[in-house]
C-alpha cells in the first residue's frame, strides 16, 4: 500500500490508490479475442466456403479450445473467494453482464467448439482406434463415444451437423467477444471503457488476433515439420488480417476522433495519461508498432507483388506485430482504464508483482499453458494429413 | 412457580416505562438481534443522509468514529473527508486533498480560492451501479433503500468496484470480500443513529428516514438548495448535499 501511495500524482479518492483488475485481467479479454478470432477464421472455410485457407481449418479449431480451456483460469486466480466462483451458475445475477460468462462460456465450449471438433475428427478418431494401440487406444475408444459408424451416410450427416454448428458458432463467438466488451463498455462510471463501440472494438480486435495467432501457428508448425508452406492459404489469411485490421482500424480510430472532438469532461485526464503513463504502451506499442507496422507491410501486400520469402517475412512481422499490438490494446483498456481517478483529478501506477498469484510469472504461465494443450490436442487429433502437406 | 424479587421489580420497570411492543424489542436488542425485533419493519423506513457543507470543519471525528465502530481496515475508508481548494478563475481545476482520508484531520495550507469540505460516504443510490453488476447478487438494495453487502457470498470480483462511481467500494484485505459504508445498519436498525452522525460535532451530517413524514429532512430538502454528487451519473443517491459546490467531483 505504502508503494501504491508513493505512485499517486493529484487526487485519488482514499479507496483508489491501490488498483482493482491487474494483468490477469489483462490476458482474460486476449485470450478470449484469440478464441473468437480462430473461430471465425475456421468458419471461413466451412461456411463461406473460402477453400484457400482448409489447410488451417482444424488448426484453427484445436487452437481456439487450446486457449478456450485456459479462458477461465485467469479469472479464477483474480477472485477473491474461487471457492465461490460456482454461484455464478447456480444463482446469476441477472442484471449482472459478468454473471452470463459461465453461460456463454460453457454454450461456446461445449455446444459449439467441441460438438464441432469431434464431428470434425470422428472418422478420424474411429480410425485411431482401430489402429493405435495400449493407453492410447483407450482414449481414442472413449473419444467415440461409443459410435463407431463411419458409413458415407454416417459422415455425410456429421458434415451436415458441423455445417449448422458453425452456422450458430458465428454468432456465438461473436457474443463472447462481444459480451466481454460489454463489461468493460457498460461500466458508466468510467469514461476510459463506457462507450457502445466497446463490444465491436472488442470483436474486430478479437477476429485481428484470432486470425494473426492462426497464421504464425500455421507458418510455424509447418516450418518445425519441415513441410513446405501453401502460400495461397497464406496469402489468403493475410488478406483476411488486412480487411479485419482495417474495419477494427477505423472503429478505433473512430472512437478516437469521437473523444477528442467531443472533449467532455473526462477528456483532459483522459488525453494527459494517452501522453504520460500510457504513452508507451499505447502510442509506440497498439498504435505504431502493433498497427500502423502491420498494417502497412498487410496494404504493401495487397498492393504490389513480393517474391514468396519476402511475403513470407512480411506476414511474419505482421502477425507477431499485430499479437502484441492486441495485447497492448487490452492492456490499455483494462489498466489504462484504473490509471486515473474517477475524480478526473490525479493519476496512479500499476506496479505488476512479479512471483504473485497476480503477478507476472502467473501470467506468464497462462500465456504458456495454451501452447501446451495445444500441444497435446495436435498429438492427440493431428489437424493435418500429409495429403494437405503436400498440396 | 415463584418469582424473585428481582424478576418482579424488573417485570415491573418495563411495564411500567415500555410499551408492550419495545419491551418486546428490548429483548431482542439486548439478545444483539435487533433486526429481528417485532419493532423495526424494513418497509417502513427509507434511509437517506443530509450533509450540510457549510457545517463541516473537517476535524475528521466522523472517519474515526467510523473507522472504530465498523472495524474499517487501515488505509481504507467508509467514508471520508475532502478539502477542496477552488481558484476563482478555474472551477474546473480545484486542488482536492483528503490526507488519510480526513482521519487525522487537515494539515494547514496557503488557500488560493474558496476553500470548503465535503465528507463522502456510499450514496445508497435507489438504482446502484453497484448492485446492476454484481454478478451473484451478494451486493443488494434493502426495503428501506440500504445498499449492502453479503460478505459470505461475495466472489471478490471487484466489479462493483469498478462501477462505482464515487470510489466507496474496497476490498476489504480480512475477508477478500468487497466492503463499503453500511449506514452503521446495525445501529439504525436499533433507533439509534449512525456512528459519523453521533461523533460530528457541528450537526453537518444528519440521519434522515424519506419515509417518516415528521423527519426535518423534509423541511431540509424543502427549504434549501440541494445537489447530490455526480447527478449526472443518475443513480438516485440518497446522500443530499446542501452548498455543495458544483467543482465538487
Amino acid at each position: 500500500m505504502q508503494e501504491a501511495v508513493h505512485a499517486v500524482e493529484g487526487f485519488l479518492y482514499p479507496n483508489e490508490v491501490e488498483l482493482q483488475w491487474s494483468i490477469l485481467i489483462v490476458l482474460y479479454p486476449y485470450i478470449t479475442g484469440l478464441v473468437a478470432g480462430a473461430f471465425i477464421l475456421a468458419s471461413l472455410e466451412r461456411v463461406f466456403k473460402v477453400e484457400a485457407v482448409k489447410p488451417t481449418y482444424r488448426l484453427a479449431l484445436l487452437t481456439a479450445l487450446a486457449f478456450l480451456l485456459v479462458a477461465p483460469l485467469p479469472l479464477q486466480l483474480h477472485l477473491g473467494h474461487p471457492e465461490r466462483s460456482l454461484e455464478m451458475y447456480l444463482t446469476p445475477h441477472k442484471s449482472s453482464a459478468m454473471a452470463m460468462f459461465g453461460f456463454v462460456y460453457l454454450w461456446y465450449l461445449m455446444v459449439v467448439l467441441l460438438l464441432e471438433i469431434w464431428l470434425d475428427y470422428r472418422k478420424d478418431i474411429v480410425q485411431l482406434s482401430q489402429t493405435t494401440k495400449g493407453p492410447v487406444r483407450l482414449i481414442y475408444k472413449a473419444l467415440t463415444l461409443g459410435s463407431s459408424n463411419v458409413s458415407p451416410g454416417a459422415l455425410n450427416a456429421d458434415d451436415r451437423i458441423g455445417y449448422i454448428i458453425t452456422v450458430i458458432g458465428i454468432p456465438s463467438a461473436f457474443l463472447l467477444h462481444g459480451y466481454v466488451g460489454f463489461i468493460f463498455g457498460s461500466i458508466k462510471a468510467n469514461p476510459w471503457w463506457s462507450t457502445p463501440l466497446m463490444p465491436i472494438v472488442f470483436l474486430f480486435s478479437a477476429m485481428v488476433s484470432g486470425i494473426a495467432a492462426v497464421m504464425m501457428l500455421y507458418i510455424v508448425t509447418t516450418w518445425l515439420r519441415k513441410k513446405p508452406l501453401d502460400m495461397r492459404c497464406v496469402d489468403t489469411i493475410a488478406k483476411y488480417l488486412f480487411y479485419a485490421f482495417v474495419i477494427d482500424f477505423s472503429l478505433e480510430m473512430l472512437d478516437l476522433i469521437h473523444r477528442i472532438y467531443e472533449a467532455d469532461e473526462s477528456f483532459h485526464t483522459l488525453d494527459f495519461m494517452v501522453h504520460t503513463r500510457l504513452f508507451l504502451s499505447q502510442v509506440i506499442l497498439q498504435i505504431i508498432l502493433g498497427t500502423g507496422v502491420p498494417l502497412a507491410c498487410l496494404a504493401a501486400t495487397q498492393l504490389w507483388t513480393f517474391s514468396e520469402p519476402v511475403r513470407r517475412k512480411l506476414y511474419f512481422t505482421s502477425g507477431l506485430l499485430t499479437l502484441i499490438g492486441i495485447f497492448a490494446m487490452r492492456w490499455n483498456v483494462v489498466i489504462g482504464g484504473q490509471l486515473f481517478s474517477k475524480s478526473f483529478l490525479g493519476y496512479t501506477s500499476y506496479k505488476m508483482e512479479f512471483a504473485h498469484r497476480e503477478g507476472l510469472l502467473a501470467a506468464v504461465a497462462l500465456m504458456i499453458l495454451p501452447f501446451l494443450l495445444l500441444w497435446g490436442l495436435v498429438k492427440l487429433l493431428p489437424p493435418w494429413s500429409e495429403h494437405e502437406a503436400k498440396a | 412457580m415463584s418469582t424473585s424479587r428481582r424478576d418482579l421489580l424488573s417485570q415491573s420497570g418495563k411495564w411500567l416505562f415500555l410499551t408492550s411492543a419495545a419491551q418486546a424489542a428490548l429483548e431482542f436488542v439486548l439478545a444483539g438481534n435487533a433486526e429481528a425485533a417485532p419493532t423495526y419493519n424494513m418497509h417502513t423506513h427509507w434511509w437517506a443522509m443530509t450533509i450540510d457543507i457549510n457545517k463541516c470543519i473537517g476535524c475528521g471525528n466522523c472517519v474515526r468514529a467510523c473507522a472504530e465502530e465498523n472495524g474499517v481496515p487501515k488505509g481504507f475508508f467508509r467514508t471520508w473527508i475532502e478539502r477542496y481548494d477552488v481558484p476563482s478563475w478555474e472551477m474546473e481545476h480545484p486542488e482536492v486533498d483528503s490526507p488519510n482520508g480526513g482521519m487525522d484531520g487537515f494539515p494547514e495550507k496557503p488557500i488560493k480560492g474558496k476553500s470548503f469540505f465535503v465528507p463522502k460516504l456510499c450514496n445508497h443510490c435507489a438504482h446502484s451501479p453497484c448492485v446492476q453488476v454484481c454478478p451473484v447478487g451478494a451486493t443488494f438494495e434493502t426495503p428501506d433503500g440500504l445498499v449492502l453487502v453479503d460478505e459470505k457470498y461475495c466472489l471478490g470480483c471487484r466489479y462493483c468496484v469498478q462501477a462505482c462511481p464515487y470510489g466507496c467500494r474496497y476490498i476489504n484485505p480480512k475477508t477478500n470480500t468487497v466492503d463499503k459504508c453500511t449506514l452503521c445498519y446495525h445501529r439504525i436498525s436499533k433507533g439509534l443513529t449512525t456512528a459519523c452522525c453521533e461523533a460530528c460535532p457541528t450537526g453537518c451530517r444528519t440521519l434522515a428516514d424519506l419515509k417518516n413524514p415528521k423527519d426535518p429532512v423534509h423541511d431540509f430538502l424543502r427549504t434549501n438548495s440541494i445537489q447530490v454528487l455526480k447527478p449526472q451519473m443518475a443513480t438516485g443517491s440518497k446522500v443530499y448535499y446542501r452548498g455543495l459546490d458544483g467543482s465538487v467531483r
